[in-house]
């Protein structure tokens, strides 16, 4: 066992765990994106990242790939972790707004502004579509081809790959290829009308709506809120 | 090149390097020392080289006059130039046309050829030997002085300067302890750029367990701007095979890469070839000398990649992957080549190991300042006049390289920055020259030591320009696996390059330096997280000029196209046509000795009428 | 196509079949064919037993592979920082210009491919041009010129 504290808290992890996998045994909610339980960890997205370390010589770094270490200090949500969060979430918007995964993590996290010119690519370049068709699917069909700026994910020379199977596993597991709702500012770069519905849509059903594709067309998050009234009145 | 026979004891070895020494005291015949890097090359060096040869034929003086053939001499402004021994005399800028002349003036008649030597940019003196010229007087050339002196495709002649004695004293007197210990009270740092204690660094691999270690040569280089460690690999390659013989010893390694970027054929060349000879001298291999010590070197080259200049994308690059930097724990000292224990160090660091262990690290550590030990090469370029590699202790200000060795700014124009530590550094403004060269400043001023790149800026320079430049390269080189530096530096460039283009936003450098931090912070490898330092940097420096792009859209250097418009002034346009002619728009308008006009519309401020008016009439703002 | 065959299994054997040798490999393969055909590429993928998309990701990783031929006379202008701050973009204009090409591509005759390239450690005599390994120095707007028709004169003579 490896003794190392975490927020506070003095907590045990088995030889080979990462703090992600530390963190989320006790119950400590860390975000992320490019990683699933099933794939080898990436750390690529920065979503997952923590603070280890006091003083000057503290750092982030992403707890996926971090291996718990007797007597590390880490914290979870340090104002360094949640800033750098925050831009992550800004960038990858930027690069796909159309990404529920990332519209939803926009709202939890209170990101509300995208500063950047929309790109519209839908890929982040997560990863998670290449280690499953290669780890999962045994495949090796597709994989990370150039680098920087220009990265991107394709089979071979861009052309029908010989070995791909159209499992559809990478469709199944892609973050982005899961549309957001069309309801509410579909157009816009960040949406937060989840964050925004007052009162939401759990006062009519008992769960959300989003998740089943339906809203827009439950026209709760569109409803008109008893303070919107109020204003319209007094213009 | 006569083939060498095997050595196969220490005193065997010892013996073969008194009777090099010995054989170069008593030569008595002349050489004409020629530098012969690769930018002495591309200067006409062989062509001057072939010249002083048939000049010699022609004297009937084969065999009584020597042309030595050198790597380079560090002052690559003054390139292709000759040193002529016993006389002692540097000769700069040489011209094939001049090589009779040195063999019947200079060697022959003992008389100084009066055009060829160096003239001070300063003072307007001229300088003899090379301890008088002024880019020479304040460095302490004690790792780089010995590319004068050598062919570096001889091993023999590295052995005549006392080459390999180094690697004696090792084998016969000191355990691998005894090293360790001696390079860590040295003082001696990583001269790549993190300045990591190089004996601390053995101590850990030393200490690692396993059989199979390996060391590295880091010579990628990628940092543009310099090249001090080609210059070493290519002027002097036995010296660090050396140091990595004497490394190997000490951690326990019995294989070692040298790593070389692929834009250095020259340098691949010289150390491939090095490796050659000492294999067959018996200094590569099994039972080295007799003494049961194994080492084996392999030549890995680069294939285009900066980040490969990284420890762990560099091992990934020679495991034949993607350089792609993966995180650290476990360090590449515990676990990294194929998964055995590696240690990398910078070639100027292999470099200097073998004069510690032969002058003591006594000696070596009161070089330098407290926390910085040794002397450093740099690579002195931009706008300077006297361009070239200089090595100086640590301590020495920026002001005293830049305006003593460097001889200041050409064309009378002011200081504006320096900029260190390559696309991993920032710039230095004119307030800070007296700053001391040594780690621990330079980061207190927002840029790193690095490799030693040091790029001097003048009036005519764009910080906003500057710092695109980098930014273009980082999102280029960047391996893209992480969202902040990937996405960041893409979204910083284009930040940045709509301030140079005049699109600007008020609110534009707010986000810019959010960008920034996020980039520092949460990026995995070195390569992200300074990233962010060159615009961090000229924020911090140079504000204004931003606010000027910004808010006046104005380039006050006059360099951002969209900003500038070319003009020429009445005044001093003398009619000439030389702008009209070379004009690719047909944009000037003029005839001969009547003003010229250029017209804005037509004008697409390629520079070409400013470097034809020879009258200083383009105007640009 | 044969001739890629034959010149890609001698340089296999050449490095012993190694896998950890693909960079080397992929080197040696670029500096004989002047890029990396599909065919070698699909060649080392079965012989070596590296899924083709592991090789193709290398292959483009890296700069000093071309997956297009490149042309006969390969100009490449330095765009380190010593030479951008003398001018270099300015010369890499005017071969873009010249050329009519953008740095990466390959005139449509085969006879001439545009690259930049970050620093080749000749900082003092910026800016610098590099053509088929002849390095030129301090090159101003109007040597490009100069620079492009000697290169073009040889072909001249060659149809001649």
């Amino acid at each position: 066992m490896v003794n190392l504290i975490m927020n506070g808290l003095e907590v045990k992890a088995e030889e080979g765990w990462t703090l992600l996998e530390t963190g989320k045994f006790y119950g400590l909610e860390i975000p992320t994106l490019c990683y699933h339980e099933g794939l080898s960890p990436y750390g690529g997205c920065r979503l997952c990242l923590v603070e280890i370390g006091e003083g000057p010589r503290a750092k982030l770094v992403s707890s996926c790939t971090y291996m718990a270490e007797e007597g590390l200090v880490v914290r979870t949500d340090t104002r360094r972790v949640i800033e750098a969060r925050k831009m992550m979430i800004e960038l990858m918007l930027s690069i796909a707004p159309f990404s529920k995964q990332i519209q939803d993590l926009a709202s939890k996290f209170g990101v509300t502004q995208v500063r950047f010119p929309l790109r519209n690519e839908e890929c982040v370049l997560c990863g998670l579509c290449v280690r499953m068709c290669a780890e999962q699917m045994d495949g090796r069909a597709i994989g990370f081809q150039n680098r920087g700026y220009k990265k991107k994910i394709s089979t071979p020379f861009d052309i029908r790959s010989e070995v791909c199977r159209l499992c559809g596993g990478c469709m199944y597991i892609c973050p982005a290829c899961q549309m957001r709702c069309q309801g509410p500012q579909a157009e816009t770069a960040v949406c937060n009308a989840c964050l925004t519905m007052d009162p939401t849509c759990l006062d009519v059903y008992d769960e959300l709506q989003c998740w089943m594709y339906d809203a827009g067309r439950c026209g709760t998050c569109v409803r008109e809120t008893p303070e919107a009234k109020e204003n319209q009145k007094k213009a | 090149m006569r083939k060498s026979k095997k050595i196969d004891s220490i005193p065997g070895l010892e013996k073969a390097i008194q009777s090099k020494i010995s054989r170069r005291k008593a030569e008595k015949i002349p050489v004409l020392t020629v530098s012969a890097g690769t930018c002495g090359q591309a200067r006409g060096s062989l062509k001057v080289i072939d010249s002083l040869k048939a000049a010699i034929k022609k004297e009937n003086l084969t065999d009584k006059v020597k042309v030595r053939i050198t790597g380079c001499h560090g002052f690559c402004e003054a390139e292709p130039n000759i040193i002529i021994y016993p006389h002692d005399i540097f000769y700069q800028k040489v011209d094939p046309k001049n090589g009779k002349d040195i063999v019947t003036q200079t060697v022959l008649g003992n008389k100084i050829i009066d055009s060829l030597l160096y003239v001070d940019p300063v003072s307007g003196e001229k300088a003899v030997q090379e301890s008088d010229i002024s880019f020479y007087k304040k460095q302490k050339r004690i790792v780089l002085g010995d590319n004068a002196l050598i062919d570096p495709t001889e091993i023999n002649d590295y052995l005549s300067i006392g080459g390999y004695s180094s690697l004696v004293k090792v084998l016969s007197n000191l355990s691998p302890e005894e090293v360790i210990a001696e390079v860590k009270q040295s003082g001696l740092r990583g001269r790549g750029g993190a300045g990591f204690p190089t004996g601390s660094k053995w101590e850990l691999a030393r200490k690692s367990k396993g059989d199979l270690k390996y060391i590295i040569c880091n010579a990628d280089e990628g940092d543009p701007g310099a090249y001090m460690d080609r210059s070493l690999l290519e002027g002097n390659p036995h010296r660090v095979l050396e140091g990595m013989l004497i490394g190997a010893y000490a951690i326990g390694a019995r294989e070692g890469y040298v790593y070389v970027r692929d834009e250095y054929p020259l340098a691949v060349k010289h150390i491939t070839l090095a490796i050659a000879q000492a294999k067959e001298l018996g200094l590569l291999g099994e039972n080295i000398l007799g003494t049961g010590f194994d080492f084996k070197l392999h030549i890995a080259k680069g294939a285009g990649a900066f980040v490969c200049g990284e420890e762990t994308a560099m091992i990934a690059s020679i495991e034949g992957r993607v350089g792609e930097p993966r995180q650290r724990p476990p360090f590449p000292a515990v676990r990294g080549l194929w998964g055995k224990p590696t240690t990398i160090n910078n070639v100027e660091t292999w470099g200097t190991v073998p004069l510690i262990i032969d002058r003591g690290a006594e000696w070596y550590s009161q070089i330098g300042t407290d926390g910085s030990k040794g002397t450093k090469i740099f690579s002195l370029v931009g706008k300077i006049n006297n361009t070239g590699l200089v090595e100086v202790p640590m301590g020495l200000t920026l002001r005293e390289i830049i305006f003593d060795i460097g001889g200041g700014i050409p064309g009378g124009r002011e200081f504006k920055a320096v900029q260190t530590g390559g696309p991993s550094g920032g710039c230095i403004p004119k307030e800070l020259l007296d700053l001391p060269i040594d780690y621990e400043s330079l980061t207190k001023a927002g840029s790193i030591m690095g490799s030693g790149g040091m790029i001097v800026m003048d009036e005519k320079t764009c910080m906003v320009d500057v710092a695109k430049y980098f930014l273009n390269f980082l999102r280029d080189e960047s391996c893209g696996k992480c969202v902040s530096c990937r996405e960041g530096t893409q979204r910083m460039w284009e930040i940045v390059k709509d301030i140079t283009e005049g699109k600007g936003k008020p609110g534009d450098i707010q986000v810019l330096e959010e960008v920034a931090w996020a980039c520092k912070d949460a990026s995995l490898c070195g390569l992200g997280q300074t990233a962010a330092n060159p615009v961090l940097s000229t924020l911090r420096y140079f504000r204004e000029e931003y606010e000027a792009h910004i808010k006046e859209k104005r380039c006050p250097a006059g360099v951002c196209t969209e900003l500038i418009r070319y003009s020429i002034s009445p005044e001093k346009c003398t009619g000439c046509l030389a702008c009209l002619k070379v004009c690719p728009q047909e944009a000037i308008s003029g005839e001969l000795k009547k003003v010229h006009v250029i017209d804005p519309e037509k004008c697409i401020k390629c520079g070409a009428c400013f470097e034809a008016c020879k009258f200083d009439a383009i105007i640009i703002e | 196509m044969e001739a890629v065959n034959t010149k890609v299994k001698s340089i296999l054997t050449k490095h012993n079949m190694e896998k950890k040798d693909l960079i080397p490999i992929l080197q040696d393969i670029q500096a004989e064919c002047n890029y990396l055909p599909r065919q070698a590429l699909q060649i080392v993928s079965k012989s070596l037993e590296i899924p083709l998309i592991d090789i193709v990701g290398v292959a483009t990783f890296y700069r000093a592979f071309s997956l297009k031929p490149r042309g006969k006379h390969v100009v490449t202008v330095c765009l380190g920082t010593a030479c951008h701050v003398r001018g270099g973009p300015k010369i890499l204009d005017e071969f873009q210009r010249k050329l009519d090409l953008k740095p990466g591509e390959t005139s449509p005759d085969g006879q001439f491919t545009l690259e930049t390239v970050a620093c080749l450690g000749c900082c003092a005599i910026g800016p610098v041009v590099v053509v088929d390994g002849d390095y030129h120095a301090q090159t101003t707007i109007r040597k490009a010129g100069a620079i492009l028709k000697k290169y073009k004169k040889e072909k001249k003579n060659e149809k001649v």
